[in-house]
């Protein structure tokens, strides 16, 4: 069985992204004929050349008929390789909080350039917000290539602005790819006009890119999700915490605490599932773990290696992304605060900058985080919270902020900790 | 189902163990949080998938929530015995929600022969939701089906009359689904959002999970209508030059008999039918299903008025 790679893409609105995927997933032969149809015949109402592979992607009507994407559309593709989970997100200034919805899960970001126009402060941002959401790799494809002749001088001038950006963030992995969506150039085949270039086509990038040690093995934490007590005939003293593993592996037979009451005990038995036995348990597995002693143990709480604890903690530094059109976050607000499997109500303490995301300048003058702003500020909350720096941890290190009122979503935060 | 053969190499999960973790995660998440959740269940293979999901998530308790079925009345009848059976092997309490009810009752009206009943079940399927006081409903959906669902969340906030607003949708991001709502909204959620078909046969094999025998090769008298092969059945009025005839065919999905078409097929066991489904060429919902050939809307249109 392939395993699953999960990748955001994010482009300006005229920079080929749904034509992009929809070459992706034609070439792949991932397009179906009813789709293919339906796309001919669109194509051909609108009085294109040739069949607008971006109508794939543009769902709803209300898109359609204002040639725009207005929400995050997810994609599937396999190959005998890899399973591919697209999350498609818009590129428009006013839809920031839809590349962050798409992109917080995702192994890797693929970013768009029009070669014609090269790095703009549309790409600048998504490169940003995807360093800020720690997402471990990026791709930078040169679309349109063929519009500029496939000219290597184009492609290595825009690698070098992109660069030069890019050292400023915390992105560890950028490739650059010349490619052109609209003939099919280096996306699932070679190209055959840029003989220059010698790296791999995109589909070949997503296939072998290694992801394994992205995730992080080494500090175990369980946040306990649901409590099983089935309380039946068959099974009188069964005691489970079910939970998805955040970090870490953990075994039958390991010394853990339980956090915050700090009450150590020993994981009995682990438990998949259906009730398959578990060996080792680790990120993202759903598992259900027994512990050796009957202690108190409910929602939220969470399971710890002993010697390796989060922080634990009622104040809370966090960069957050403001996500609602209603209202502003400013100091003195409160919310509904919800980390891993724990709801808590917090308070916004301090409003400390917030920062321009195209020229990363912080702005300390600033009172408010309003539509798609992004700002670091301080929290206090309710009851204590049990986490790790989000660069560490992107579980146990975030969070969502909602709105006590509406119930919305509102912020999306990031927590800062241990120095960082 | 040990680790061993549920994992590859150091720490590396399938995709499709872990499509099953998302899928307990999510289920754990909303019976943690909500008060009265309930699975919509329509006796077909998605449903069924989800169903053994969520036994698996809980156990060894049973799920903590009952199973709704909307029943249009036209049903294949191997199917509602599967229902029964499934429901009553995990121990879950089964309620039906049924369409003739509304149409007994006047709120809705009957389109007789000639039309079709799926449109109607969204007003059955809101009436039993609100009569059952259900604040969470898990749905099968996938958003590789069709492109409205493509777009959809996991956790679908649905106001108080059960409409979807696309445009207002909240943000979904990392493990963190948000599924408060206010007194008499609900959410839908699709724990099987990022399945595609061939994932659900996939895990039907590696799950050996029994389905009912008409999602395999079978002979049956069929009618050919607008290119689809539609069951010969007096519930579905016959047009001026439909000649029924004898094939052999399985169907790709199950809902309402009078809508939902069969394909031509030869594969009698799920390894068979996941060759078929790696080889072929056209969606299930566009192959198979009546009700989505309306329009390039249809789909979104029913969802924002509460359908599935």
């Amino acid at each position: 069985m392939p395993e699953l790679l999960r990748f955001a893409t994010a482009g300006s609105v005229d920079d080929g992204k749904s034509t992009l995927i929809g070459r992706l997933m034609y070439d792949t032969k991932t397009i179906f004929e009813d789709q293919l149809d339906s796309m001919e015949a669109a194509s051909r109402a609108r009085g294109d050349e040739r069949t607008n592979l971006a109508l794939l992607t543009d769902g709803l009507r209300a898109e359609r008929e204002q040639g725009i994407t207005i929400d995050v559309a997810y994609r599937y593709f396999a190959t005998p390789a890899r399973r591919f989970i697209i999350a498609d997100t818009p590129g428009h200034i006013q839809y920031t909080r839809n590349m962050v919805t798409g992109a917080s899960t995702a192994d890797l970001a693929l970013v768009l350039v029009d070669a014609r126009k090269g790095v703009l402060e549309q790409s600048r941002r998504h490169a940003f917000l995807a360093s800020l959401l720690g997402i471990p790799h990026l791709v930078l494809c040169v679309n349109k290539m063929d519009l500029v002749d496939g000219d290597r001088d184009v492609f290595e001038s825009v690698k070098a602005d992109f660069r030069d950006f890019a050292r400023k963030l915390d992105i560890h992995d950028v490739a650059f790819l010349p490619v052109s969506a609209l003939h099919g150039d280096n996306i699932v085949n070679r190209s055959a006009s840029m003989s220059w270039y010698e790296g791999p086509t995109l589909l070949h990038h997503l296939e072998e890119l290694h992801i394994a040690s992205d995730r992080n093995l080494v500090d175990a934490r369980f946040p306990v999700q649901y409590v099983i007590r089935p309380q039946s005939e068959r099974h009188p003293d069964y005691r489970g915490y079910a939970g998805t593993v955040a970090s870490g592996v953990f075994r039958p037979g390991d010394e853990v605490v339980v956090l915050p009451s700090g009450f150590t005990s020993t994981i009995a038995a682990i438990d998949g599932p259906g009730g398959s036995p578990v060996t080792d348990a680790f990120s993202p597995m759903a598992v259900t773990i027994r512990l050796a002693d009957d202690v108190d143990v409910s929602r939220g709480d969470l399971i710890a290696r002993v010697g390796n604890h989060p922080t634990v903690d009622q104040d809370l530094d966090a960069t957050v992304c403001w996500l609602s059109d209603r209202g502003e976050l400013a100091a003195g607000n409160r919310y509904t605060l919800k980390h891993t499997t724990r709801v808590v109500k917090a308070k916004v303490t301090d409003l400390v900058y917030r920062l321009d995301v195209n020229t990363l300048h912080r702005d300390q003058g600033a009172t408010a985080l309003g539509l798609n702003e992004i700002g670091r500020v301080r929290l206090r909350t309710q009851a204590p919270v049990l986490f790790d720096d989000y660069h560490r941890n992107r579980d146990t290190g975030s969070f969502i902020l909602i709105d006590e009122a509406t119930h919305a979503t509102v912020a999306a935060g990031m927590i800062s900790a241990g120095g960082r | 189902m040990t680790t061993s053969a549920s994992t590859k190499g150091a720490y590396e999960l399938s995709h499709l163990r872990a499509l099953e973790a998302e899928a307990v995660h999510i289920f754990r998440e909303v019976a943690a949080e909500s008060e009265r959740p309930v699975l919509l269940f329509s006796g077909g293979k998605d449903s069924i998938v989800m169903l053994h999901l969520a036994a698996r998530a809980f156990w060894p308790a049973p799920p903590p929530f009952p199973v709704l079925h909307i029943d249009t009345g036209h049903n294949f009848d191997e199917v509602i015995a599967f229902r029964d059976e499934t429901v009553a092997a995990l121990g879950v309490r089964l309620e039906v929600g049924r369409v003739q009810d509304d149409i007994d009752a006047g709120r809705v009206v009957d389109p007789g022969p000639k039309g079709l009943r799926n449109p109607l079940q969204t007003v059955t399927l809101l009436r039993s939701i609100e009569e059952g006081r259900y604040d969470a409903a898990f749905g099968g959906a996938r958003r590789d089906e069709e492109k409205a669902r493509a777009k959809e969340r996991v956790f679908s906030f649905r106001d108080e009359f059960g409409q979807w607003d696309p445009r207002n949708q909240r943000p979904e991001l990392w493990r963190l689904y948000n599924g408060r709502h206010g007194a008499g909204e609900h959410i839908r959620v699709f724990p099987l959002s990022n399945w595609t078909e061939l994932d659900i046969w996939q895990y039907v094999e590696e799950e050996d999970i029994a389905l009912p025998a008409i999602y395999f090769a079978h002979q049956r008298t069929v009618i050919r209508r607008d290119d689809m092969l539609l069951a010969a059945d007096p519930l579905i009025a016959r047009r001026p030059g439909e000649e029924p005839f004898e094939a052999t065919v399985r169907f790709r999905t199950v809902g309402d008999l009078t809508c939902t078409g069969c394909v031509e097929s030869t594969a009698g066991t799920v390894a068979e039918v996941i060759e078929e489904v790696a080889a072929t060429r056209l969606t299930e919902r566009g192959a198979t299903r009546a009700d989505d050939r309306m329009s390039e809307a249809g789909m979104e249109d029913r969802k924002r008025e509460g359908y599935f």
